[in-house]
């Protein structure tokens, strides 16, 4: 049997598993020879790179193709020529950004002078603030300078970010921003 | 980064300096660790002794901040050696051209030619510089004129060696309190690479921007990389760590005030026409240079058609919004204006202001001056729900606040740009969980809100928003929210024919005329009729490629998939490397091998620095704001109120607001010790994504404050003491930690100690994690940049 590289990594993670727990008296490698098929039969692998630092180290994200359709396990990728497969402490904890009840997954919304978020829908919460967006405008838009020079902007609204988001929401980002006159724009790379 | 992670394993020499690399860029340091196995030498100059420092061959201690003078000196040990690299210097860099001879320094007052004051503190006065004498004399034809044996007394060379001359090792010492034996040793073991054959590269990272002399500092490096002969080498260049996964990418799509994508300017309100922006397009008369900036009408036409497809780019280009002339719109400015009632609305997207800006508590004042905000964010943090944090009565808030649920990286497809230019392409693993969207749905969406109530009501000048391209961002017969169309905005990004619909190869095919679009012309080339480029996995290269692992068919590298930027600078005049044992390029007869080069041209046809009018490396920098040459100025908080090198103490030309000016400490004896911050590698950034990251808070439960033993002492403070770090701008509670990692520095016949802390934390969560170091940084910042100076700060600790 020839063993690429990562069948190799595979076994010989299971082997050290086994030798680690020997003194416990029950034999494990059973249990970690199926937790080594649940993450290739039962889960879909997808690459990606990591969402921290700037060093761009490439990921084997595994998605649950059974039931709850979830990540169920984030590591290393060894193909990949700039971390081969290493990940720092952060990286080694990706999936827990992922896979975390603290995450926002519902539209909050704060009404001025309250003191508490109430769950809200998203067409509801996106049609207020384009209308927002549209009074602001409306209202603070400077067509001429102090100067008589012709400017075209948006002198009340402004934007930060995002570096955390991919180069084409980017691209669209500032494209939107820039339409609607925005030009105090900045972001992560200004701090 | 001008090379690329892999790269740093080519060094002979390795410095690490305003970085971290073991703690901050983990796996960078496979990299550094491989130069160290195969002899290249690592040097760490850090206020702190780190784990980075704990695997160099050399550690010199120094005091935030005092980088330009430990440079500088390093600048004239190599001038008064002889260890420059001569062809490399007389050939690829500016250091021949003779300077105008109205150009002058002051070395007693510490300003350059051109000083306009405008006000005047203890120490210093303020301003700003009419660079009119920062030129060069030029010959009939309209080139510079030239010294090749530079010792014409107004040769950048001479003028430079004569600035230096006042970085004495005595006077460099005084004021960085680094032993003089070990700035030395680093002085000699860091120019041992301005051999032909040897490269050495630098890791730096927000402990260089961070400061009011920051552009300065990391030009003193880019100088003696010139110096050197080491930009454009394998193991070389001028290598940026950047913080965030896509910081590299979001800087090229110009999330910023200053540009439009790809390094363009910010149209003005004095250039009213596409004619008149591109009538200030970079020129030179010298037929060996290259300008490639003289592509720039292409570039700009090529947007403008991207962004409104169906408009002729000269009308498209008044729905641009344009900056008046000279106004600044960057980040500490934005704060302050909003803090100042400006602004109605304001977006926060993947962003915690209130946590990683600088003097965060008047960013958290400012934001209740708003109407309404938009918080976009994965976790709840000290943005978002800025209404209720400390001290704050939510009944006297009026800010509306919206806060959106995004998806996480994993949960979408795209691609982010690392510090080395790899644009990497993303695939979506889980769906979005519960109301969780891509934030490119939520954009868009919000956007055709926006539109549709244009279209239904009118309103002030409309067609900028019924205009914007629509075709190129969402999918057919898709509602929200799955419409955002990545694949085809990345197709538009890198650029097709609007005749033909073909993707273009890459920039070279962009034109003037509109008859391209391309949203990004650095991405050209990344997703051409062979398909996506940012997602190939093909590790094969040849024998040259792999010798200094350019792995130039895995992902795409901008610009046109060039993995070392400069590399002409590599060969000498006909083309044979400098260094053959790594070499980038080689001319072989008839073509360039390896790497991609700086353009097609056989050696020597055209000067190596391609993006620069002249062509040439600049050690004289006409276009800084605060001088042609760096100088040491001490940070705008500081223990002393006067410095050894001149009698301005500030840098003249900083970025401050006068009325904030009495919160500053100078020579302040309640607030003696200097603060500066870091990170630590089990957090990342403000925290906002691994304080909620259960294993990683565990590991790192709460904010530290580090303080060398002999201050623990001075205080009666012990490792494991809640500690109180403050100063007039704020207050942050600690865990101390009293460790040998920090010393004392004597400095200027003192005894100084330095307090460091994180701004990793925040009052959100964890409840007793402390808050960010930022309650304490100043909004001062760098004048060509403007750059907060987050690094130096001056604060007193007290237990608690």
């Amino acid at each position: 049997m020839k063993l690429g590289r990562r069948e190799f990594i595979k076994l010989s993670a299971t082997a050290t598993a086994v030798t680690a727990f020997a003194g416990l008296g029950m034999n494990l490698q059973p249990t970690t020879a199926k937790a080594q098929l649940l993450k290739i039969h039962w889960a879909k692998e997808t690459t990606s790179i990591c969402c921290y630092c700037s060093v761009g180290c490439g990921v084997l994200v595994h998605t649950d193709k059974s039931s709850t359709g979830r990540c169920i396990n984030i590591e290393g990728d060894p193909d990949h020529p700039i971390n081969e497969g290493a990940l720092c402490a952060k990286g080694a904890a990706l999936y827990q950004v992922a896979e975390n009840e603290n995450r926002i997954t519902k539209v909050l919304y704060r009404a001025p002078y309250t003191d508490k978020y109430v769950e809200a829908p998203w067409g509801w919460a996106l049609q207020r603030i384009a209308e927002k967006v549209k009074e602001a405008r409306d209202e603070t838009f400077v067509q001429q300078n102090a100067n008589g020079q012709v400017v075209n902007r948006t002198d009340g609204i402004a934007h930060v970010g995002s570096a955390e988001i991919e180069n084409e929401e980017n691209w669209y980002l500032q494209a939107m921003q820039r339409a609607m006159g925005l030009v105090y724009i900045e972001h992560q790379a200004r701090i | 980064m001008t090379n690329h992670y892999n790269d740093l394993m080519n060094s002979d020499c390795i410095l690490m300096m305003g970085a971290n690399p073991a703690e901050c860029h983990p796996i960078s340091f496979k990299w550094v660790m491989k130069a160290k196995g195969k002899g290249g030498k690592i040097l760490s100059v850090d206020p702190r002794y780190t784990r980075s420092s704990s695997k160099a061959d050399l550690y010199v201690p120094m005091r935030s901040g005092t980088d330009i003078a430990i440079l500088g000196g390093m600048i004239k040990y190599i001038m008064d050696n002889n260890l420059y690299f001569e062809e490399y210097v007389k050939n690829y860099t500016n250091a021949s051209f003779l300077v105008n001879p109205d150009y002058d320094f002051d070395p007693e007052k510490g300003l350059f030619s051109g000083f306009q004051k405008e006000s005047e503190a203890d120490f210093a006065v303020f301003g700003s510089y009419d660079r009119d004498t920062w030129t060069f004399q030029m010959d009939d034809d309209g080139i510079p004129k030239k010294d090749p044996t530079l010792q014409d007394p107004n040769c950048v060379y001479q003028l430079m060696k004569k600035h230096f001359e006042r970085y004495t090792l005595d006077r460099v010492s005084e004021t960085s309190g680094s032993p003089k034996d070990k700035l030395e040793e680093f002085y000699k073991m860091y120019s041992e690479t301005g051999a032909p054959d040897k490269a050495g590269t630098i890791m730096y990272a927000m402990g260089w921007t961070q400061h009011t002399v920051g552009a300065q500092i990391i030009r003193t490096m880019a100088m003696i990389q010139l110096l050197l002969g080491n930009v454009g080498m394998a193991g070389g260049g001028v290598n940026a760590l950047r913080g965030t996964s896509n910081v590299q990418g979001s800087t090229d799509q110009a999330l910023l005030f200053h540009i439009i994508p790809a390094y363009m300017p910010t149209p003005r309100a004095n250039l009213p026409t596409l004619d008149d922006y591109n009538a200030t397009t970079p020129t030179t008369n010298d037929p060996k240079s290259a300008n490639w900036w003289q592509n720039r009408p292409k570039y700009i036409a090529s947007l403008l058609k991207a962004m409104y497809p169906d408009a002729d780019p000269k009308d498209s280009y008044n729905w641009m919004p344009k900056l008046d002339e000279g106004q600044n719109a960057s980040w500490l400015v934005l704060f302050d204006h909003m803090h100042q009632g400006k602004f109605k609305g304001f977006f926060a997207w993947g962003m915690n202001p209130a946590a990683s800006g600088a003097n965060a508590s008047k960013t958290r004042e400012a934001l209740s001056k708003l109407d309404w905000m938009v918080s976009v964010n994965v976790f709840d943090n000290e943005t978002a729900s800025f209404w209720k944090g400390p001290d704050v009565d939510p009944g006297r808030v009026k800010t509306e606040v919206f806060v959106l649920p995004p998806a996480v990286f994993c949960e979408k497809e795209g691609s982010v740009s690392n510090s080395g230019r790899w644009i990497q392409w993303r695939y979506q693993g889980p769906k979005p969980p519960g109301q969780c969207v891509r934030d490119g749905d939520i954009m868009l969406e919000l956007f055709s809100r926006v539109r549709a109530l244009y279209e239904k009501d009118g309103g002030v000048f409309p067609e900028p928003i019924l205009n914007l391209n629509q075709k190129d961002i969402a999918k057919e017969g898709k509602q929200f929210p799955e419409r955002f169309d990545v694949q085809k905005v990345a197709k538009l990004m890198s650029g097709y024919d609007v005749n033909t619909g073909k993707q273009v190869a890459n920039f070279t095919q962009l034109k003037d005329d509109g008859s391209t679009a391309c949203g990004n012309w650095l991405h050209s080339g990344a997703w051409t009729e062979d398909g996506n480029m940012m997602a190939r996995r093909d590790k094969d290269q040849t024998d040259m490629q792999a010798n200094i692992g350019l792995f130039p068919n895995w992902s795409f590298a901008w610009p046109v998939n060039r993995r070392v930027l400069y590399n002409r600078a590599s060969v000498d005049q006909d083309g044979q490397p400098y260094a053959p044992d790594k070499a980038v390029i080689k001319w072989d007869g008839d073509k360039w091998v390896g790497d991609v080069p700086d353009g097609g041209w056989p050696p020597s046809e055209r000067h190596p620095f391609i993006m620069r009018p002249e062509g040439f490396g600049q050690f004289f920098g006409p276009g800084m704001a605060d001088g042609p040459f760096p100088e040491h100025y001490e940070s705008m908080e500081c223990p002393f109120e006067e410095q050894p090198f001149s009698k301005q103490l500030h840098s003249p030309t900083a970025l401050f607001f006068e009325e904030e000016l009495e919160k500053h400490a100078v020579c302040d004896p309640r607030h003696p010790f200097v603060g500066t911050s870091y990170r630590v590698c089990e957090h990342w950034q403000t925290g906002i994504m691994t304080r909620w990251v259960p294993w990683l808070l565990e590991t790192m439960p709460q904010n530290i404050a580090e303080i060398d033993p002999e201050l623990g002492r001075l205080r009666e403070i012990k490792s494991g003491d809640r500690v109180i770090v403050e100063n007039l701008r704020g207050q942050i509670e600690c865990i101390a930690i009293v460790t040998p990692r920090l010393q004392p520095l004597k400095t200027m016949g003192q005894t100084l100690h330095q307090v460091g802390t994180t701004w990793h934390f925040g009052w959100v969560h964890p409840k007793d994690g402390g808050d960010s170091a930022n309650l304490l940084t100043p909004s001062v910042g760098d004048p060509n940049t403007f750059i907060p100076e987050t690094k130096t700060f001056m604060v007193n600790i007290r237990k608690k």
